[in-house]
């Protein structure tokens, strides 16, 4: 657990990058730290591991003061991920990976071994192993970055926008790998990023830090998107914060409609509606046809793969996005195994949206609180 | 021609004075530079001080130098450590600034990573700083080798022997093939150095020749 308390950084010159900052960061949770660029961040961050000394207050680790540490063991016992990875150039991927083992002492075999296992998972190709970072993609180098910081599998993890200098499909496969990563490892970490999105997509907390480096709301990422704490705060989450919300409420049971399906290699006689749905062989939904323009046999060129795919335990943003998008207006539903189960339309899934229950009212005397 | 054949083995040991007296400064200088540019870079207000100030030594003329060492450091003039000392004096007036800038080009996201790590700053001086200016540094090694070799002919003038008393010798005999088989060696030299340094820096920079991202 990280506690900041009270902790203010004056620069000399007198900026005030972090203004009295309060703040818990439980054990295996991702505490996001979010907020425009300039407000601190990057301070607040290095703060922790003491690159940067607070002017005032403390910083303390599962309760022990930081500011009392060695600051080579502190750091040794955190792994920090930058923007470009930053990694070092003139050392191999193994190399790179293993530089904390190596400061700790390790020798060389168990540190290589070490080195191979995370490469492997962070997805990265053996074949990597002794190439130099130059040879890398920046979405190959994020991965030695964040395996680099795994090395000696520390309790605490520091990211400083680690994914913004990739590209978006990367990007978003990197957040998936890392979500699926702090899943199995459960590590305490403090992820800097000015991306809304990928704070309320990763973080289990949020802290949205306004510039000036004054926390303007401490919450879960839902909370955020339904009370946000004032203007600054409602105009950072963005506009379409009421749809984004629709992310974190369950799907409750829709009426869905059983859908006339066809295989890839059939005909469409005797097929009356104006879209049909097509699905391989274990009924995984492939895309949709117009019956009446099909001469002959179905064939995988001839599909409308336009529409998303919702599944029916997912979050209701997912359904009534399968509805809006879907080229018949009848949004696809599949179980967790990707089987279709039925088709919904839009105006059932604002019903469902209707009825479910309204997002809790902010606690007036606590605004800032995470609902729970 | 004949002449150079009849000397051969002359030319050669004055070749291998002139390899001692212009290499050995270029490995001290060096030494002697790295934590001088480290300084320069360490405290930002000693960088203009330090460049400005020691490349000035290189403007003292060499004989000058040569003459005025004795009485300095209390040595003889024939004393080949004059020598040493002078050279070493002009290799660090070359390459504070060299090993100062090489060390100012290592992107500040790797030091910043290499600190947040755990490295002591020493340590990451020698582990990442270092080997990551060898380039640069190289560079300017090679600029030093080949003044360092020129520069060593003038104390033929004060009777130190090495490749320049081969130009002393023509002059004062009128006879011009020890001076032309003295440019060819000292011409020679300066190569053999720069290809040394050059070999050294591709042994230590193998990530250098590691292409792009495929
Ligand atoms: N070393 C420094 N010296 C002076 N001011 C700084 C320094 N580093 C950052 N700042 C200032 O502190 C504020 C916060 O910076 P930073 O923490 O980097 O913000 P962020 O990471 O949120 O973009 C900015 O106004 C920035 O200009
Ligand atoms: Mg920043």
């Amino acid at each position: 657990m990280i506690v900041f308390d009270g902790v203010t950084k004056r620069y000399p010159g007198g900026t005030v990058a972090v203004d009295n900052l309060s703040l818990v960061a439980p054990n295996g949770k991702i505490t996001v730290l979010v907020g425009p660029s300039g407000c601190g961040k990057t301070t607040s961050l290095r703060m922790v591991n003491r690159m940067i000394r607070p002017t005032s207050g403390t910083i303390t680790l599962d309760g022990r003061d930081t500011a009392r540490m060695k600051e080579s063991d502190l750091r040794r016992g955190m792994g920090y991920v930058i923007q470009h990875a930053g990694l070092f150039p003139h050392r191999t991927v193994l190399e790179n990976i293993g530089t904390v083992p190596r400061l700790l002492g390790w020798d060389r075999r168990r540190t290589d071994a070490r080195a191979h296992e995370l490469m492997e998972q962070v997805g990265l190709d053996e074949v990597f192993a002794s190439r130099y970072p130059s040879q890398l993609s920046g979405g190959q180098q994020q991965r030695v970055g964040v395996a680099r910081a795994l090395a000696a599998d520390p309790p605490v993890l520091l990211m400083d926008e680690p994914f913004s200098a990739v590209d978006p499909v990367v990007r978003e496969q990197l957040q998936d790998e890392f979500l699926r990563l702090q899943d199995e490892l459960g590590k305490t970490i403090l992820f800097v990023t000015h991306d809304i999105d990928e704070a309320i997509k990763l973080g289990d907390q949020i802290a949205v830090l306004r510039v000036g480096g004054v926390l303007a709301q401490l919450a879960d990422p839902a909370y955020l998107l339904n009370h946000p704490v004032d203007d600054f705060v409602a105009d950072f989450v963005g506009r379409d914060r009421g749809y984004r919300a629709l992310s974190f409420q369950p799907t409750p049971r829709l009426p869905l409609r059983p859908e006339r399906t066809l295989l890839i290699g059939e005909t469409t006689q005797g097929v009356a509606q104006d879209w049909a749905l097509v699905v391989d062989d274990a009924n995984h939904p492939l895309g949709w046809v117009e019956p009446r323009r099909v001469t002959g046999e179905i064939r995988s060129e001839m599909l409308h793969r336009g529409g998303t795919v919702a599944r029916a335990s997912g979050p209701l943003r997912g359904a009534l996005d399968a509805a809006l998008s879907s080229p018949s207006r009848r949004g696809v539903i599949v179980d967790d195994s990707g089987s279709l189960v039925g088709t919904v339309q839009a105006h059932e899934v604002l019903n469902a949206i209707e009825e479910a229950a309204r997002p809790e009212v902010a606690d007036p005397t606590n605004p800032g609180a995470p609902a729970r | 021609m004949t002449w150079f054949l009849d000397h051969v083995q002359d030319v050669l040991d004055l070749a291998v004075q002139h390899v001692y007296l212009a290499g050995l400064p270029l490995v001290i200088g060096l030494l002697l530079a790295l934590p001088l540019g480290w300084l320069a870079r360490r405290y930002p207000g000693l960088y203009t001080p330090f460049t400005a100030g020691f490349g000035l030594l290189y403007t003292i003329p060499s004989l000058a130098l040569f003459i005025l060492l004795p009485g300095i450091l209390g040595t003889r003039i024939l004393d080949r450590s004059n020598v040493l000392v002078a050279m070493t004096v002009y290799t660090v007036a070359l390459l504070v600034r060299t090993v100062a800038d090489a060390l100012g080009a290592v992107p500040d996201d790797v030091k910043q990573a290499a600190t947040a790590m755990g490295f002591t700053r020493f340590r990451r001086f020698f582990a990442v700083e270092l080997p990551l200016a060898v380039p640069v540094i190289a560079a300017g090694m090679r600029v030093a080798a080949v003044s360092n070799v020129s520069i060593v002919s003038v104390a033929a003038v004060i009777g130190i022997p090495q490749l320049g008393l081969l130009f002393t010798d023509g002059f004062a005999r009128s006879f011009y093939d020890p001076i032309v088989v003295g440019l060819a060696a000292c011409f020679v030299l300066a190569l053999a150095f720069d290809l040394v340094i050059l070999a050294v820096a591709r042994l230590l920079t193998p990530w250098q020749r590691a292409g792009g991202a495929s």
